[in-house]
């Protein structure tokens, strides 16, 4: 019973309305960069009432459950996800055995779900940027992973996110540890590349293949992409925040630095966002197997001597 | 007035479509998005594809290769929508008015919701005129 609690008032309501501000966050730091002013704050939400109450079109000839089931799939791996993270969060000894490994997986659901959905639409764009996106996951997905080993190995091998947060608890946070540095700045490539924004925003570019994966949806089904892409945008740096930081504590002086860890991701986000032209998608591709893999085996080294 | 269309107005979302223009309202319609007219403040968007558009900008003078693919651009819009007529052109042909090319003007092809006039219109007119839409539409 109280899951279903967590399910619905953690998982998604409170993921949701942080996702949306982050997103106002994002847009009004790139207006303020660009020297622009910038959306209201309730834009992100306005934007998806307005998208939820428009025509629906499905495009002639393309299966229209797999089409339409595309976004509610990525929806349900965010909302899914960014529970288990709650709930670890929460009550630290609320965790079961490998459920890191579990919130990996939920993690490349969403970027599965742009695969199905471009694929699905039967345009030869969205084609185009589905393929984009897969090489992007197999690009970034390997040292994503090694990142992620670092505080494994440094909690002494704990495959739980509870006992991690334990561990950090006891001894300190992980990026405190050069090796933690190293595997900090990795994943926050990779999360780059998970929420495609620029410099890895390929799969959707805008210039080239206007929108790409996206480009056949409208209605009620962009309102989902776009909802499910903003809880992202509170997921991946919270599932950041809970490996290397120690997680966000909801009590007292804690809860302000929690919001501090927070707001520095998703500026940091922005900024690289806003200061980087897009990369293709060779480059993106040698980018994340030769240096920033790289850099993740020499901090999974360092973590295995205990630096 | 319901949600929907308040949200509607709040977040127009814009796609600009040329048919057959010489570039010169284009470029103005950019102008818009720059940081002197910024209309990201009103919540609009540039849309890469048409499938996200709720406003239609068209410019120029409508040939006949085009009008067929104007025709079709409309259709595919999800609706509502709304359509702009930005320049002398899409008005009403300008100085292209006896050429062989262009037989009808934009509004004989698709409903049109409000023309702003120019050779090119200022960014600032086009910001007023999309402004007057939204009084219109809003009912004020």
């Amino acid at each position: 019973m109280i899951y279903i609690v967590y399910l619905i008032f953690y998982g998604f309501l409170v993921t949701a309305i942080i996702g949306l501000l982050a997103s106002w966050i994002d847009r009004k730091v790139t207006a303020r960069v660009q020297y622009r002013v910038g959306p209201p704050i309730l834009q992100p939400l306005i934007d998806i009432i307005k998208l939820s109450g428009k025509e629906t079109l499905i495009p002639r000839g393309v299966s229209k459950i797999t089409f339409l089931a595309a976004p509610l799939v990525g929806l349900s791996g965010v909302i899914l996800v960014s529970t288990l993270l709650w709930v670890n969060n929460i009550n630290q000894s609320n965790s079961f055995m490998g459920d890191l490994i579990v919130a990996i997986y939920l993690l490349a659901i969403p970027s599965i779900s742009i695969i199905m959905g471009g694929f699905a639409s039967g345009n030869p764009l969205a084609s185009l940027g589905a393929s984009r996106e897969m090489k992007l996951i197999l690009s970034y997905e390997l040292p994503f992973v090694l990142a992620v080993f670092v505080p494994v190995i440094r909690s002494g091998f704990a495959i739980k996110l509870g006992q991690i947060l334990t561990f950090q608890a006891e001894n300190g946070v992980i990026v405190g540890s050069w090796s933690g540095a190293l595997a900090l700045i990795v994943v926050i490539l990779c999360m780059q590349a998970k929420l495609a924004l620029v410099p890895f925003d390929m799969p959707e570019a805008e210039t080239e293949i206007m929108g790409g994966t996206l480009i056949e949806y409208s209605g009620s089904g962009l309102a989902v992409y776009r909802l499910m892409k903003n809880m992202l945008l509170f997921t991946l740096p919270f599932f950041v925040i809970i490996l290397f930081m120690g997680g966000l504590r909801l009590d007292g002086m804690h809860l302000l630095y929690g919001i501090l860890r927070y707001v520095g991701l998703v500026a940091l986000i922005t900024v690289i966002r806003n200061t980087n032209p897009r990369v293709r998608i060779d480059q993106a591709v040698r980018f994340f197997w030769g240096p920033v893999t790289v850099i993740a085996i020499i901090a999974v080294v360092l973590a295995f001597r205990g630096l | 007035m319901g949600v929907k269309l308040k949200a509607l107005l709040k977040s127009p979302w814009v796609f600009h479509l040329s048919t057959g223009s010489c570039n010169n309202c284009d470029i103005e319609i950019l102008d818009c998005l720059t940081p002197r007219f910024d209309i990201e403040r009103f919540g609009m968007l540039l849309a890469g594809s048409i499938k996200h558009a709720d406003v239609l900008l068209v410019t120029g003078s409508g040939n006949r290769k085009s009008m067929e693919r104007v025709k079709r651009l409309y259709e595919q819009v999800p609706k509502p929508c709304l359509v702009v007529a930005i320049g002398e052109c899409s008005l009403s042909r300008g100085m292209f008015i006896h050429s062989y090319n262009c037989p009808v003007p934009v509004d004989k092809v698709i409903p049109v919701d409000v023309y702003i006039p120019g050779c090119p219109p200022k960014p600032e007119a086009i910001i007023a005129g999309v402004v007057k839409l939204i009084g219109k539409v809003g009912g004020k």
